[in-house]
């Protein structure tokens, strides 16, 4: 079944066109591998479908769960299960990343008509789940991602994916910067939260996440077009030759 | 940030603005001798108060408004001003229950419950409004102690010893402009007297309201802890929406003997005036604490949401050896506000120690301006300050500011000073956004996170209204 319909999508930044008619379907269950070169617009992309305003959309749609969402606000579209994981985490100092966590399944509970989540039974959540990106409790107390290492940012990111749930996330170049052993960690994280009600989207530069996190589809973005299409031997055989064949 | 944005986040209600229907009492406008006769009779205060006043006011006549903040306004029309006002209370209520409805419902409002079986556990309460104080709570639980908690005017009455020697004696008549015109034309206040070796059992407070029109309120705390005694004081404002500006010009004295402790918080919530910058309060104040004996501390927090302008240096002067000052500040400015504070801390005896965390946040077309000042002198070998001083933008339209100024006259000495300014950044916004949180609420959320480490230094129950109060500020219609 559909979740995500992108149709002929194009987006400015300062008015520079970085997309120029993007279309991709993900179906539920489904993990889809977004690869290309650098400056291709991978990371436009993940930022327009989580509504970025620095972008601005000039053609096209977006259909999520059937709805159009690039008319609504980036909180609506996280309500509505939309999560981005970032490449680069933000810092906000002196908010620890229990409350901060807990406001935001709080917005997605209000929004879904459920009760909100007391701090008890919230605490044993959140450590249920820090234990799933074996990330240690006491980084729950600390500011969000403030003094956080690269790894600790992205195994955070992930932490905050396992809370929300979403039922499409979008992962943006959530390996760069990760040696091999947070590599496989986040990669767990992300096979342990993957069932037939959700979806994701990850973007990589790399095939050795792949090995990890095995795509139904690969996609090869350039010059913010999808040029190719294929299954995970796609991503083999761009690590093997590179991305000239495609490109010329 | 994007111009929206900013609109969004900039607009702001204020909560309080309501006005109270009550028969007000006042005195004749304009400032001469008479006033300052007027008031004093008015208060059938003994023969050494009106003498205290007039000095002050002869010497007022002499001075010249300061020129150096960094904050405009107008010239204030002192003649325009009632210096005087009161609501009309037939005879002074026994008990808490004989108060006035229309007060009653006004701190009902505010959230003040007079009521003392409605009020949070564990703290007494003192309520101004406009130039009297209207009611204190807790006064008898308190006495049993020891503890005198009145308004001043009552202890002008009965305390005439304590007020005599204290009054005056930490921030004199002469001290500056607005000091000798509040000591001249004063008109209530809160008194506190801690005796030796007692640690106050509860919080004490005091809410001042103005309400009158066209008034300026002149209220006078005065504060002594004796040895080896604790109290932790807190005080909060709010004043009706008006197209005029309303002049508050107090003075607080802090007397801290050897041992004791002093802990003062403030929320200040004055109104601020409107979007376009009309009206709003003139917050001038001064306030000072003095520790004079061996060991002793004190501890000014402030978070200044409110006012027109705020114009003010809670500030320590270290007399007694091993003696502690301490400044925590949040000031917020809004569309048109201007902010000109900070503190000084004075070391005079040895091994003092002084700490300033200082974070101003500036939003709209508002001007936000740090000053301090570190002094050490020549006898105060050891003594030991950190500043910390940060200043946070939102927008493009507002200012920020740092003037300090160190003296040292000891070798001695270590003086560190640390500064940043930041911006609210776009990124920041939509990280939250991300996670389902709406922009309202991330601004609130980040400029909390950025004054946490001063809200951390309030009474529980005040450190989560001045967190609403912070978000609020900053709020406006999420369109």
């Amino acid at each position: 079944m559909s979740l995500l319909k992108i149709n002929n999508l194009k987006a400015n930044i300062n008015g520079t066109e970085i997309l120029h008619g993007i279309n991709l379907e993900v179906n539920k269950g489904e993990i889809h591998a977004i690869m290309g070169p650098n400056g291709s617009g991978k990371s436009t992309l993940a930022s327009v479908l989580a509504g970025k305003k620095e972008f601005e959309v000039t053609e096209g749609s977006v259909l999520f769960r059937n709805q159009n969402v690039l008319e609504l606000e980036p909180d609506e579209r996280s309500k509505m299960g939309i999560f981005l994981a970032f490449q680069y985490p933000v810092e906000i100092p002196g908010v620890s990343n229990m409350n901060f966590l807990r406001t935001a399944l709080n917005e997605h509970k209000k929004y879904r008509g459920e009760e909100i989540i007391e701090p008890g039974t919230f605490l044993k959540l959140v450590r249920e789940k820090a234990n799933l990106v074996k990330m240690d409790p006491k980084f729950l107390s600390r500011a969000v991602n403030e003094g956080f290492s690269g790894g600790e940012k992205k195994r955070n990111e992930i932490l905050q994916m396992a809370v929300l749930e979403p039922t499409l996330a979008i992962l943006d170049e959530t390996d760069s910067g990760l040696d091999i052993d947070a590599l496989r960690i986040v990669a767990e994280g992300v096979n342990t939260l993957r069932n037939s009600e959700n979806a994701f989207i990850v973007i990589t530069h790399y095939q050795r996440l792949l090995n990890y996190i095995v795509p139904d589809f690969v996609h090869v973005l350039h010059n913010g077009k999808i040029i190719k299409s294929g299954t995970k031997d796609l991503a083999l055989e761009l690590e093997e030759k590179g991305y000239d064949w495609i490109i010329n | 940030m994007s111009n929206e944005l900013i609109e969004q986040i900039t607009k702001s209600d204020y909560k309080y603005g309501f006005v109270t229907n009550i028969e007000q009492e006042y005195a004749p406008k304009g400032l001469n001798e008479d006033t300052v006769r007027f008031i004093s009779e008015k208060k059938n205060e003994p023969a050494y108060m009106l003498e205290f006043r007039l000095k002050a006011f002869r010497f007022w006549q002499q001075m010249k408004h300061p020129e150096w903040q960094k904050v405009n306004f107008p010239e204030i029309d002192l003649q325009d001003i009632y210096y005087y006002a009161a609501p009309k209370i037939k005879s002074k209520p026994k008990s808490l229950e004989e108060i006035d409805p229309e007060i009653r419902d006004t701190y009902n409002k505010l959230g003040i419950p007079l009521e003392e079986q409605k009020l949070l556990a564990g703290i007494a309460v003192d309520a101004v409004m406009d130039s009297i104080s209207v009611a204190t709570t807790f006064k008898d639980k308190l006495a049993e102690v020891g503890i005198i908690f009145c308004s001043i005017s009552e202890a002008i009455q009965e305390y005439p010893q304590l007020i005599k020697q204290y009054l005056g004696s930490v921030v004199p008549y002469t001290d500056n402009y607005y000091a000798a015109l509040n000591s001249a034309v004063f008109s209530d206040g809160s008194f506190v007297y801690i005796p030796k070796g007692v640690g106050c059992p509860m919080e004490l407070s005091t809410y001042f309201r103005i309400n009158a029109a066209q008034t300026g309120q002149f209220e006078r705390t005065l504060i002594i802890a004796d040895e080896g005694s604790y109290v932790s004081y807190l005080e909060g404002c709010t004043a009706p929406m008006r197209d005029e500006n309303q002049l508050h010009a107090a003075v607080v004295e802090l007397y801290a003997h050897k041992n004791a402790e002093i802990k003062y918080s403030t929320v200040q919530n004055w109104y601020p005036g409107d979007k376009e910058g009309k009206g709003g309060i003139y917050n001038f104040v001064t306030k000072r604490g003095l520790c004079a004996g061996d060991n002793s501390k004190i501890s000014w927090t402030q978070v200044e949401t409110g006012s027109a302008i705020t114009w003010k240096y809670p500030s320590c002067v270290l007399k007694g050896n091993n003696s502690i000052g301490e400044f925590y500040s949040v000031a917020l400015t809004n569309n048109y506000q201007q902010a000109d504070t900070g503190t000084k801390m004075i070391h005079l005896g040895e091994n003092t120690r002084s700490r300033i965390v200082s974070k101003g946040i500036s939003a709209g077309h508002s001007d936000n301006s740090y000053r301090g000042l570190v002094k050490v002198a020549r006898k105060a070998t050891g003594a030991r300050n950190y500043t910390q001083c940060d200043s946070l933008l939102i927008g493009d339209t507002c200012g920020a500011h740092t003037f300090p100024y160190i003296e040292v006259e000891n070798q001695t000495a270590v003086v560190e000073h640390e500064a940043t300014t930041s911006k609210i950044s776009d990124d920041a916004i939509f990280y939250l956004n991300q996670r389902g949180i709406s922009t309202e609420d991330a601004v609130g959320m980040i400029v909390n996170g950025y004054a946490r480490e001063v809200i951390m230094q309030l009474p529980m129950e005040f450190a989560v209204e001045a967190q609403k109060l912070l978000a609020i500020s900053l709020e406006g219609s999420v369109g």
